[in-house]
């Protein structure tokens, strides 16, 4: 019995559920993420879609309309919102609460709350995604993405680039105060380059070169790109897999479990 | 005598390994900065046994049990768990040995009964979540959220889920501190329970009367060293060194009068009583001391000497002593 103990120590893989089961629990008993990364977006997306100016088509925006403008849009602020400000935060807490150091005394590797942590993440940013989309097609009559394979791809890049983004604020944050001031430092400038604020077709070019390096930025045009028909250009897929590995190894490299 | 000598070591070695400890530490030692929080620690602790760790605030205790269950890496020395290096042999130790930390918590808003399920899916051969929770006093909390818990409950939450892997070592790190009374019995109840099946549990502790109802043996720890290490009932023979006599005196007198007896070891004076420490017939002849000098006292108390005063002791005698290695006046 104990031989064979000592032969595969590990935790059972049942015990990844029960944390995934229990950091969804939380997400949806403190539900400021879900309100604000799902219910915030899909407000604005509904008083945007009852502007009728907003649904006119522009010769501005390269013959679209605001509102089809928007929608990339307020899919990355679903992400960012999330991965900036709903992933660190517990992550911190949890280290400043001794959460991870009384976990690193069981079988059960600390990281694996990590990944829990993505897993809860990732599907509420999943579920917006589709909410968003769903309710512009069937609600205000948008056009239904026409490369879904972009469309995948380039969510996917964006969900990866944003976590290790929000992976690194919570390593390089001592207390869940100095997490929140990282996040806004990171999240404004963030969302004005997606053009939350200002769409960037509106904006001189200076600003749309720079949003085109910035994560959400390049978010919003591989996302634009893929609803339009077109498989993503390189350029936005590549920015946004740099800020992947660029930000992920510095999570990796400086998370603190203590 | 040859064939003595081996037959003698053949019967050892089954022994031997029967009585493999539990723990092993050997010349711990660990330092933040210019501070010493463990110096020189060796201390060996048998299967089954429940071994008490004592000592005041900041003695080094905590950061005793923390380089040995692995969350803290000593500057030199070793720790063994029944065998296995707590750093090196990290996944095994952890399959082994329940830790309940004196700081730790969890997030506000899940429930008692969640909180024990996730814990419970960690380990292979989990204990009975309805038992654990029953014998401490949990059951009727099992929907509760965590934030709701009282300081107690929260207390003993920890120990339940230190104890849900059925470990073969606990390591409780104030188990009891604010818990009520009620409450505090009902634990030792059960940390005696787990230990008749065989648990070996280390329980660092302040509370004198727990040591003295649940150890086997007590490690007195103070200035990060060892100061004594016996039974409890050993540890207060080894502290007594004689009887203590109190009494209020009618009139004040020198102190030399009753330190040049022989039998006093010790004369102090705690507010209008006098504490006097020795040996042999120590109440005859501080009356007659007194009486010389026209003296009587009154109020006369002799105690008895228990774990308590081992701890106010030994422990005290550990100040003067580091003191006096500083080059301070004691």
């Amino acid at each position: 019995m104990s031989l064979h103990m000592l032969a595969r120590p590990r935790a059972p893989r049942a015990a990844f559920g029960q944390i995934v089961r229990n950091e969804a629990r939380l997400a949806w008993r403190q539900p400021a993420g879900i309100i604000v990364g799902i219910g915030v977006s899909l407000l604005l997306l509904v008083i945007f879609g009852s502007i009728s100016v907003f649904r006119q088509p522009s010769s501005k925006l390269g013959g679209l309309s605001a509102f089809d403008i928007y929608i990339p849009i307020l899919i990355a602020f679903s992400i960012g919102v999330l991965a900036l400000t709903y992933l660190p935060g517990p992550l911190v807490a949890y280290r400043e609460q001794g959460v991870l150091r009384r976990l690193s005394t069981t079988p059960v590797p600390a990281s694996w709350v990590l990944a829990a942590q993505f897993a809860v993440q990732a599907c509420l940013m999943v579920i917006a995604v589709l909410l968003l989309i769903g309710v512009s097609v069937v609600g205000y009559g948008a056009i239904t993405p026409r490369n879904p394979g972009g469309l995948v791809l380039s969510v996917a890049l964006a969900i990866a680039a944003l976590f290790a983004i929000g992976l690194s604020i919570a390593a390089a944050a001592r207390t869940t105060g100095a997490a929140r001031g990282l996040m806004a430092l990171a999240f404004y400038p963030l969302m004005f380059f997606s053009g939350l604020y200002v769409p960037m077709q509106m904006l001189p070019g200076v600003f749309q070169d720079v949003s085109h390096v910035t994560p959400l930025g390049a978010a919003v045009v591989a996302i634009g790109d893929s609803m339009l028909g077109q498989f993503p250009p390189a350029e936005p897929l590549l920015v946004m897999a740099a800020y992947a590995l660029g930000f992920g190894y510095l999570a990796k490299r400086f998370f603190r479990w203590e | 005598m040859r064939t003595l000598t081996a037959s003698r070591g053949s019967e050892l070695r089954p022994t031997a390994a029967a009585t493999r400890p539990a723990v092993q530490i050997t010349h711990l030692r660990k330092t933040y900065g210019p501070l010493v929080a463990v110096d020189d620690v060796s201390l060996s602790v048998a299967e089954g046994e429940i071994f008490g760790i004592l000592g005041p605030n900041g003695a080094g205790k905590t950061t005793a049990v923390e380089c040995a269950v692995g969350l803290r890496e000593p500057d030199a020395g070793t720790v063994r768990l029944l065998g296995l290096d707590p750093r090196a042999d990290r996944d095994e130790v952890h399959e082994i040995v329940g830790v309940q930390l004196q700081a730790s918590a969890f997030p506000a808003k899940l429930r008692v009964g969640e909180i024990l399920e996730e814990y419970r899916s960690f380990y292979r051969d989990p204990a009975d979540t309805g038992e654990l929770v029953e014998a401490l006093g949990l059951a009727g909390k099992r929907r509760d959220y965590y934030r709701s818990l009282s300081g107690g409950q929260r207390q003993r939450l920890s120990v339940a889920l230190a104890l849900i892997g059925r470990p073969r070592i606990a390591v409780l790190d104030e188990m009891t501190t604010g818990l009520d009374p009620q409450a505090r019995r009902d634990a030792w109840e059960l940390i005696e329970r787990v230990r008749d099946r065989g648990m070996t549990v280390v329980l660092v502790t302040h509370f004198m009367e727990e040591a003295e109802r649940l150890c086997d043996r007590v490690a007195l720890i103070d200035h990060g060293r060892i100061v004594a290490l016996d039974t409890p009932v050993g540890l207060a023979a080894q502290a007594r060194g004689g009887k203590t006599v109190r009494f209020v005196p009618s009139a004040p007198f020198e102190d030399r009068l009753l330190t040049g007896l022989p039998g006093v070891t010790r004369v102090e004076h705690q507010g209008q009583h006098v504490v006097v420490t020795g040996t042999g017939e120590l109440v005859n002849e501080l009356i007659l001391a007194l009486h010389t000098v026209g003296v009587t006292a009154r109020d006369v108390q002799l105690d008895a000497s228990n774990l308590e005063d081992a701890f106010v002791r030994l422990t005290r005698n550990g100040t003067q002593l580091h003191q006096e290695k500083n080059g301070e006046p004691s």
